[in-house]
Protein backbone atom coordinates (compact mmCIF):
# COMPACT_ATOMS: atom_id res chain seq x y z
CA UNK A 1 0.00 0.00 0.00
CA UNK A 2 2.57 2.35 0.94
CA UNK A 3 4.88 1.51 -1.90
CA UNK A 4 2.07 1.85 -4.30
CA UNK A 5 1.78 5.16 -3.12
CA UNK A 6 5.44 5.80 -3.27
CA UNK A 7 5.76 4.62 -6.60
CA UNK A 8 2.93 6.50 -7.84
CA UNK A 9 3.92 9.57 -6.25
CA UNK A 10 7.58 9.71 -7.67
CA UNK A 11 5.92 9.31 -11.08
CA UNK A 12 3.82 11.81 -10.71
CA UNK A 13 6.85 14.30 -8.83
CA UNK A 14 9.30 13.55 -12.02
CA UNK A 15 6.46 14.29 -14.29
CA UNK A 16 6.06 17.86 -12.40
CA UNK A 17 9.96 18.44 -12.61
CA UNK A 18 10.08 17.89 -16.22
CA UNK A 19 7.18 20.77 -16.81
CA UNK A 20 8.96 22.95 -14.29
CA UNK A 21 12.55 22.47 -16.20
CA UNK A 22 10.42 23.16 -19.64
CA UNK A 23 9.14 26.14 -18.55
CA UNK A 24 12.86 27.39 -17.27
CA UNK A 25 14.54 26.66 -20.12
CA UNK A 26 11.84 28.41 -22.44
CA UNK A 27 12.38 31.52 -20.35
CA UNK A 28 16.12 30.94 -20.18
CA UNK A 29 15.78 30.74 -24.56
CA UNK A 30 14.16 34.10 -24.10
CA UNK A 31 16.85 35.83 -22.24
CA UNK A 32 19.38 34.34 -24.65
CA UNK A 33 17.51 35.95 -27.50
CA UNK A 34 16.72 39.19 -25.90
CA UNK A 35 19.81 39.62 -23.36
CA UNK A 36 20.30 43.13 -23.46
CA UNK A 37 24.39 42.63 -23.01
CA UNK A 38 26.11 39.61 -24.14
CA UNK A 39 27.07 38.47 -20.62
CA UNK A 40 23.04 38.28 -19.89
CA UNK A 41 23.47 35.55 -23.22
CA UNK A 42 26.45 34.10 -21.59
CA UNK A 43 24.60 33.32 -18.23
CA UNK A 44 21.40 32.43 -19.70
CA UNK A 45 23.13 29.49 -21.80
CA UNK A 46 25.34 28.08 -18.87
CA UNK A 47 21.98 27.60 -16.81
CA UNK A 48 20.31 25.93 -19.89
CA UNK A 49 22.93 23.83 -19.45
CA UNK A 50 22.94 23.02 -15.71
CA UNK A 51 18.49 22.95 -16.88
CA UNK A 52 20.16 20.07 -19.38
CA UNK A 53 22.26 18.10 -16.19
CA UNK A 54 19.10 17.93 -14.06
CA UNK A 55 16.89 16.55 -17.23
CA UNK A 56 19.50 13.99 -17.91
CA UNK A 57 19.53 13.04 -13.91
CA UNK A 58 15.38 13.11 -13.98
CA UNK A 59 16.05 10.69 -16.96
CA UNK A 60 18.29 8.75 -14.95
CA UNK A 61 16.22 8.72 -12.20
CA UNK A 62 12.59 7.96 -14.31
CA UNK A 63 14.47 5.06 -16.14
CA UNK A 64 15.97 3.44 -12.61
CA UNK A 65 19.95 3.15 -14.30
CA UNK A 66 22.80 4.57 -13.36
CA UNK A 67 24.60 4.21 -16.57
CA UNK A 68 23.32 8.32 -17.10
CA UNK A 69 25.67 9.30 -14.43
CA UNK A 70 28.72 9.96 -16.61
CA UNK A 71 26.50 11.94 -19.04
CA UNK A 72 26.06 14.13 -16.02
CA UNK A 73 29.22 14.66 -15.08
CA UNK A 74 30.47 15.03 -19.00
CA UNK A 75 27.72 18.06 -19.26
CA UNK A 76 29.02 19.46 -16.58
CA UNK A 77 32.66 19.45 -17.58
CA UNK A 78 31.77 20.60 -21.32
CA UNK A 79 29.68 23.20 -19.86
CA UNK A 80 32.67 24.51 -17.49
CA UNK A 81 35.07 24.73 -20.39
CA UNK A 82 32.41 26.61 -22.91
CA UNK A 83 31.73 28.95 -19.96
CA UNK A 84 35.11 30.03 -19.80
CA UNK A 85 35.48 30.31 -23.16
CA UNK A 86 32.37 32.48 -23.72
CA UNK A 87 34.08 34.67 -20.61
CA UNK A 88 37.39 34.94 -22.32
CA UNK A 89 36.10 36.15 -25.50
CA UNK A 90 33.93 38.97 -24.01
CA UNK A 91 37.02 40.11 -21.41
CA UNK A 92 39.55 39.83 -24.40
CA UNK A 93 37.76 39.24 -27.76
CA UNK A 94 40.22 36.18 -28.03
CA UNK A 95 39.61 32.82 -27.20
CA UNK A 96 43.13 31.04 -27.48
CA UNK A 97 45.77 33.91 -27.65
CA UNK B 1 43.71 47.41 -22.81
CA UNK B 2 44.17 46.26 -18.80
CA UNK B 3 45.65 43.51 -18.33
CA UNK B 4 42.79 40.79 -17.30
CA UNK B 5 43.51 39.09 -13.66
CA UNK B 6 42.84 35.08 -14.47
CA UNK B 7 44.81 34.09 -11.15
CA UNK B 8 41.91 31.76 -10.20
CA UNK B 9 41.80 29.63 -13.99
CA UNK B 10 45.68 30.11 -13.59
CA UNK B 11 45.63 27.70 -10.89
CA UNK B 12 42.83 25.59 -10.70
CA UNK B 13 43.07 24.53 -14.47
CA UNK B 14 46.61 22.80 -13.33
CA UNK B 15 44.13 21.00 -11.37
CA UNK B 16 41.13 20.39 -13.26
CA UNK B 17 43.29 19.70 -16.77
CA UNK B 18 44.30 16.40 -14.71
CA UNK B 19 41.28 15.42 -13.56
CA UNK B 20 39.85 15.64 -17.16
CA UNK B 21 42.88 13.78 -18.84
CA UNK B 22 42.07 11.25 -16.11
CA UNK B 23 38.33 11.12 -16.61
CA UNK B 24 38.94 10.59 -20.19
CA UNK B 25 40.77 7.63 -19.76
CA UNK B 26 38.19 6.20 -17.27
CA UNK B 27 35.84 6.57 -20.40
CA UNK B 28 38.20 5.11 -23.10
CA UNK B 29 38.44 1.85 -20.78
CA UNK B 30 34.61 1.96 -19.88
CA UNK B 31 33.43 1.80 -23.17
CA UNK B 32 31.91 -1.31 -25.22
CA UNK B 33 29.24 -2.54 -21.86
CA UNK B 34 28.89 0.85 -20.19
CA UNK B 35 28.59 5.04 -21.67
CA UNK B 36 32.13 5.90 -23.40
CA UNK B 37 34.42 4.66 -25.58
CA UNK B 38 37.30 5.94 -28.20
CA UNK B 39 35.28 9.12 -29.37
CA UNK B 40 33.97 10.28 -26.12
CA UNK B 41 37.10 9.89 -24.78
CA UNK B 42 39.40 11.41 -27.13
CA UNK B 43 36.46 14.60 -26.86
CA UNK B 44 37.06 14.64 -23.46
CA UNK B 45 41.05 14.70 -23.92
CA UNK B 46 40.70 17.42 -26.54
CA UNK B 47 38.27 19.26 -24.19
CA UNK B 48 41.66 19.20 -21.39
CA UNK B 49 44.10 19.92 -24.38
CA UNK B 50 42.14 23.25 -25.25
CA UNK B 51 41.40 24.26 -21.44
CA UNK B 52 45.11 24.35 -21.54
CA UNK B 53 45.39 26.57 -24.20
CA UNK B 54 42.63 28.72 -23.47
CA UNK B 55 44.23 29.30 -20.08
CA UNK B 56 48.24 29.64 -20.65
CA UNK B 57 48.01 30.96 -24.48
CA UNK B 58 49.18 28.75 -27.57
CA UNK B 59 52.90 29.68 -27.62
CA UNK B 60 53.31 28.03 -23.91
CA UNK B 61 51.38 25.31 -24.63
CA UNK B 62 53.17 24.68 -27.92
CA UNK B 63 56.59 24.90 -26.10
CA UNK B 64 55.13 21.63 -23.36
CA UNK B 65 53.19 19.69 -25.79
CA UNK B 66 55.16 19.29 -28.66
CA UNK B 67 52.57 17.52 -31.56
CA UNK B 68 51.99 17.73 -34.65
CA UNK B 69 48.05 17.00 -34.33
CA UNK B 70 47.91 15.91 -37.94
CA UNK B 71 50.21 13.32 -37.86
CA UNK B 72 48.30 12.17 -34.79
CA UNK B 73 45.23 11.46 -36.99
CA UNK B 74 47.03 9.73 -39.15
CA UNK B 75 48.34 7.27 -37.03
CA UNK B 76 45.19 6.71 -35.44
CA UNK B 77 43.76 5.79 -38.63
CA UNK B 78 46.52 3.76 -39.29
CA UNK B 79 46.12 1.59 -36.33
CA UNK B 80 42.35 0.83 -37.02
CA UNK B 81 42.61 -0.17 -40.54
CA UNK B 82 45.41 -2.32 -39.14
CA UNK B 83 43.41 -3.60 -36.33
CA UNK B 84 41.25 -4.54 -39.19
CA UNK B 85 43.58 -6.13 -41.23
CA UNK B 86 44.77 -7.99 -38.58
CA UNK B 87 41.61 -10.10 -38.83
CA UNK B 88 42.85 -11.95 -42.07
CA UNK B 89 45.39 -13.35 -40.09
CA UNK B 90 43.41 -15.57 -38.50
CA UNK B 91 41.43 -16.01 -41.79
CA UNK B 92 38.19 -13.70 -40.66
CA UNK B 93 36.04 -11.28 -42.51
CA UNK B 94 37.60 -7.88 -42.16
CA UNK B 95 36.86 -6.12 -39.00
CA UNK B 96 36.33 -9.20 -36.92
CA UNK B 97 36.89 -8.86 -33.17
CA UNK B 98 37.39 -11.03 -30.34
CA UNK B 99 37.62 -11.29 -26.90
CA UNK B 100 39.15 -13.41 -24.13
CA UNK B 101 39.08 -13.94 -20.27
CA UNK B 102 42.84 -12.83 -18.93
CA UNK B 103 44.57 -13.67 -15.04
CA UNK B 104 46.20 -10.12 -15.02
CA UNK B 105 48.28 -9.69 -11.55
CA UNK B 106 46.55 -6.67 -10.34
CA UNK B 107 43.39 -6.75 -11.83
CA UNK B 108 41.99 -10.05 -11.57
CA UNK B 109 40.24 -12.16 -14.13
CA UNK B 110 39.84 -9.17 -17.03
CA UNK B 111 38.07 -9.32 -20.06
CA UNK B 112 40.42 -8.05 -22.71
CA UNK B 113 39.03 -7.27 -26.48
CA UNK B 114 40.68 -6.62 -29.67
CA UNK B 115 38.18 -3.97 -30.53
CA UNK B 116 40.32 -2.18 -28.08
CA UNK B 117 42.45 -1.51 -30.81
CA UNK B 118 40.55 0.06 -33.17
CA UNK B 119 38.93 2.17 -30.20
CA UNK B 120 42.54 3.07 -29.57
CA UNK B 121 42.58 4.42 -33.46
CA UNK B 122 39.48 6.56 -33.10
CA UNK B 123 40.80 8.30 -29.97
CA UNK B 124 43.89 9.24 -31.70
CA UNK B 125 41.78 10.15 -34.79
CA UNK B 126 39.16 12.36 -32.79
CA UNK B 127 42.17 14.04 -30.77
CA UNK B 128 43.93 15.02 -33.53
CA UNK B 129 40.82 15.94 -35.61
CA UNK B 130 39.42 17.95 -33.40
CA UNK B 131 42.57 19.78 -32.19
CA UNK B 132 43.48 20.77 -35.93
CA UNK B 133 40.47 21.78 -36.06
CA UNK B 134 39.87 24.11 -33.16
CA UNK B 135 43.43 25.98 -33.43
CA UNK B 136 43.60 26.62 -37.22
CA UNK B 137 40.85 28.16 -36.39
CA UNK B 138 41.88 29.73 -33.45
CA UNK B 139 45.75 31.00 -34.63
CA UNK B 140 44.63 31.82 -38.02
CA UNK B 141 47.53 34.97 -37.97
CA UNK B 142 50.16 32.98 -36.38
CA UNK B 143 52.75 31.44 -38.82
CA UNK B 144 52.20 27.61 -39.14
CA UNK B 145 55.99 26.04 -39.04
CA UNK B 146 54.24 22.27 -40.44
CA UNK B 147 53.08 24.15 -43.18
CA UNK B 148 55.89 23.97 -46.09
CA UNK B 149 56.56 20.16 -45.07
CA UNK B 150 52.79 18.98 -46.58
CA UNK B 151 51.67 17.63 -43.52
Amino acid sequence: MLEEFGSQLLSVVIIVCYITLAISILLLVIRAFKGPSNADRAVAIDTIGVNMMALTGLVSIQLVTDKLNDVVLLIGILLFIGTIAIAKFIEKGVIID
Amino acid sequence: MNRPNDLILRTTTQLIAFILLGFSVYLFFAGHNAPGGGFIGGLMTAAAFILMYMTYGFEKIEKILPLNFRILAVTGLLIAVLSGVGSFVFGEEFLSHSFGYFHLPILGKTELATAMIFDLGVYLVVVGITLTIILSIATDSHEDPYEDAGV
